[in-house]
């Protein structure tokens, strides 16, 4: 027998045109419209789509956005990052318990409410900040926080969450009819490249009068590198994909912006759509790609009507669809893949898996994604802000591009700074700039250490802030968080190791396992029962997961104690101890022997007590 | 001049360890020539009487006895070599780590089918050493110097290893000596 919510199911299916490779749009609308996915709906999804009902079932479970458990008509996930946690994210969270007698993690019993944490919701220089479905709240002390859920009891039907909730739209396009948003854009410093005043169209109709290998030979004169993390030069990466098999490619934009701190895609996402749109038309021109996909991290899903609309406009204009700007043979279209809440979909294969409906995990390379991709076909996958240069590369060449920055990075970089500054947002730098230069751009003082690039990235203190900000010196994706007087670097590796911790997706032992006992470790170190050979076993045992991950994620999450091992050694070395007798400090005998002691009833013969 | 002291022990193990030392044969007369034996099951010494070059630990640690007899074994000996797979993981054991510290004592004391304990309490006699809440392994208590692998390390793995320590050398032994599957 079908219930209606599996009738219901196998409608959103048929709307997808029961296309598995769809599964994940198919899951979203599902967990949209009945809070759940349960083993009834798994199995309607699966009989329609005519896959193995573990197929369904890993996707449901792999994402924090999609779950089994019935969920609230509300769902609100308080971000716990770090910059969040330094501004009181804690006292929100109990503000929010209390008023609506649950626990994190837990659903009210009338079904309207669930509480979650959620990693970094790309709002750092707003914080504390939450989702309300799709809907977010920035900067909610826990006074706020309160009020709001008192409000939103009183209305037990809520049509339109966002007109109930937003009260004040932010700056720019935050208060556009299809977003209208609370979010600020914190825009410091425009510079020459993104952010600067433009007209579009220029580039991309430069583009079009040149050939596919003259376009990228633009790209490789500029010495554009990969905005995303990794600093991969952009052309090359587009020569390898044109030389992949003939017939259909892609070009994906990669939105996924998950590393904790990183929040300038999310603004030129608001900002520079055009811009955005128009790098990716040429992208795909350039690896002969007529399909692009923007794969947008479901946090910002509130951004979404608002990108869909530009989409259109655009496909109106001639700027999109078959003969893009009037050039035969040139067909190029993009669709938006809606994430759902994982960090480790950012990465570049993952991120591909994600987009055919599976789990996002990881695959193993080779094959890169140049020669088997997106449904086993040659793929590009880049950056929000990489693609945003390209058409700056075309309209103004690749002499004043390659004249920005320094010799080996050019161009300008986005920098998303918050954490103890004054002036927290995004900033338009030149790369090789230097770190104090952007520290006394953004109001820090005296900072005790910077996290430069996440918590993927580097942990720094002042020693390093003579150095430059650029890919061969202090190299980062974006993310700035600073850390002033009173900030302990040893306690916020630790939060970035649970960061890491939670979002491994656990396909390879020294990335599930190893990171655990990093933190094991550290914490015990931090606790004061650490000695001096723990600090050999977390360099070891850092090196050891960083060479024997699969994917980056595993590759880079022990950076917060490697570097801080480096940067903040005094730190470690103050909290050491020297046991008697060659004993070990993390031994704790008496905790180990209270509840013996409590299940017998009696005291230690041989430790007198 | 005096000949090197060996004292051994079983901590939480099944002895297997030292039956393994037993195994090597005829290799045993060599050995009283080499060494004096101190603290150890086979000559029934029940503590440590002075300095000690070699100290072998069987048996990872589930209660507080095998604590101080491990604390003991350090103070005293140079070199602590940790013996078998029950001192390096906790071994079987270790299994109980699984179970909540409560369930262990109700299951031995109270509701296992031979148990006959009519007081229906959990036995507070100070002859019984309290339990750790989850059984460690030997080098989470104290410094380890050295690990034979090996659910027992065979007799020849022991003699490879004691005769390198004697002659002042790390045990690096062959990967067939360390292997087991
Ligand atoms: C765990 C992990 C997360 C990542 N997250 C992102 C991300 O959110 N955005 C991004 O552009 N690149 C991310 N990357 C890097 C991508 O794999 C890839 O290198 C990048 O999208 C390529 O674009 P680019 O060459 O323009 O930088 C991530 C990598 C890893 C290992
Ligand atoms: S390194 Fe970590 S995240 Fe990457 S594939 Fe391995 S387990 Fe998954
Ligand atoms: S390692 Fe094996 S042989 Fe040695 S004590 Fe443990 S169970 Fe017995």
């Amino acid at each position: 027998m079908t219930t209606t919510a599996e009738q219901a199911a196998a409608a959103i299916c048929a709307e997808h045109g029961d296309d598995r490779t769809r599964l994940l749009d198919i899951l979203l609308a599902v967990q949209r419209r009945h809070g759940r996915l349960d083993d009834g709906i798994i199995d309607a999804l699966a009989a329609r789509l005519g896959i193995p009902r573990v197929d369904v079932a890993g996707v449901v479970s792999f994402y924090s956005f999609l779950g089994d458990e019935p969920r609230g008509r509300i769902v609100i996930r308080l971000c716990n990052d770090v910059p969040d946690l330094m501004v009181g994210a804690d006292k929100v969270a109990e503000g929010l318990e209390e008023e609506l007698g649950i626990r994190f993690g837990e659903t009210t019993p009338d079904g309207r409410f669930t509480l979650e944490w959620a990693s970094c919701i790309g709002m750092s220089d707003q914080a504390p900040a939450a989702l309300f479905n799709d809907v977010v709240v920035p900067n909610l002390g826990p006074g706020a926080a309160r009020r709001l859920v008192r409000e939103l009891k009183l209305h037990p039907e809520v049509a339109d969450l966002r007109r109930l909730i937003v009260r004040e739209y932010g700056d720019g396009k935050n208060s556009h009819d299809l977003v209208r948003a609370a979010v600020k854009n914190n825009i410091r410093r425009p510079g020459e490249v993104i952010l600067a005043d433009m007209a579009h169209g220029a580039g991309l109709r430069k583009a079009l009068a040149m050939s596919p290998a003259e376009v990228i030979r633009e790209v490789k004169t500029a010495r554009l590198r990969g905005r995303g993390g990794a600093g991969f030069p952009t052309g090359m990466k587009w020569e390898f994909t044109r030389a992949g098999d003939a017939g259909q490619r892609y070009l994906v934009c990669n939105a996924d912006e998950g590393e904790p701190g990183t929040f300038k895609d999310r603004v030129v996402l608001t900002e520079r759509p055009d811009l955005l749109f128009e790098g990716m038309t040429i992208a795909g021109y350039a690896i002969g790609a007529s399909r692009g996909l923007l794969y947008l991290r479901g946090e910002y899903a509130y951004l979404r009507e608002y990108l869909e609309h530009v989409l259109s406009e655009r496909r109106g204009q001639g700027l999109l669809g078959e003969g893009v700007c009037g050039k035969a043979g040139f067909d190029f279209d993009i669709r938006i893949q809606l994430g759902a809440g994982a960090y480790v979909c950012g990465e570049e294969s993952a991120l591909i898996s994600s987009c055919e409906g599976l789990r996002g995990d990881p695959k193993n390379r080779p094959p890169f994604p140049a020669q088997r991709g997106y449904l086993g076909r040659p793929t590009s996958v880049n950056n929000v802000e990489t693609l945003c240069c390209v058409p700056r590369i075309l309209e103004m060449g690749s002499g004043w591009f390659a004249s920005l920055g320094s010799r080996k990075s050019t161009g300008t970089k986005l920098l998303s700074v918050s954490g103890d500054c004054t002036r927290r947002g995004v900033y338009e730098v030149p790369l090789g700039t230097r770190l104090r230069a952007v520290l006394e751009m953004c109001g820090a003082d005296e900072p005790v250490a910077v996290q430069v690039g996440g918590p993927s990235g580097q942990m720094v203190g002042p020693a390093d802030f003579e150095r430059e900000i650029c890919f061969d010196d202090l190299a980062t994706g974006g993310a700035l968080v600073v850390f002033g007087a009173g900030r302990d670097p040893l306690a916020i590796a630790s939060q970035y190791l649970a960061f890491f911790i939670h979002e491994s997706c656990g396909y390879c032992t020294p990335c599930r396992v190893g990171n655990v006992l990093l933190k094991e470790r550290l914490d015990r170190i931090r606790a004061g029962r650490g000695e001096a050979a723990d600090l050999d076993y977390l360099q070891t045992l850092g090196q050891t997961v960083k060479a024997a991950s699969r994917c980056g994620l595993g590759q880079t999450s022990p950076n917060p104690v490697l570097s801080t091992l480096r940067s903040f050694r005094s730190a470690y070395e103050a909290l050491l101890v020297t046991p008697a007798g060659g004993a070990q400090p993390g031994f704790d005998l008496e905790g180990r022997l209270a509840e013996a002691k409590a299940l017998t009833g009696r005291g230690s013969v041989h430790f007198g007590s | 001049m005096a000949k090197p002291r060996v004292a051994t022990a079983s901590l939480c193990g099944c002895f297997g360890c030292h039956m393994s030392l037993l195994d090597i044969d005829d290799r045993i007369l060599q050995l009283v020539e080499l060494v004096d034996f101190d603290r150890c099951p086979i000559d029934d010494i029940k503590e440590i009487t002075g300095p000690v070059d070699i100290g072998l630990i069987e048996g990872g640690c589930c209660n507080e006895e095998n604590v101080k007899v491990l604390q003991e074994f350090r103070r005293h000996c140079k070199v602590l070599v940790s013996v078998g797979d029950c001192a390096i993981n906790g071994g079987v054991p270790a299994l109980r780590n699984l179970v909540p510290l409560r369930e262990c004592y109700e299951e031995a004391y109270l509701r296992g089918p031979s148990v006959d304990n009519p007081s229906g309490r959990i036995p507070d006699d100070e002859e019984i050493p309290l339990l750790l809440d989850r059984v460690v392994p030997c080098h989470e208590v104290v410094r380890i110097d050295h690990f034979l692998p090996g659910c027992p390390p065979s007799a020849d793995t022991l003699w490879a290893a004691l005769t390198a320590l004697l002659a002042g050398r790390a045990p690096e032994l062959p990967y067939e000596l360390v292997k087991y599957d």
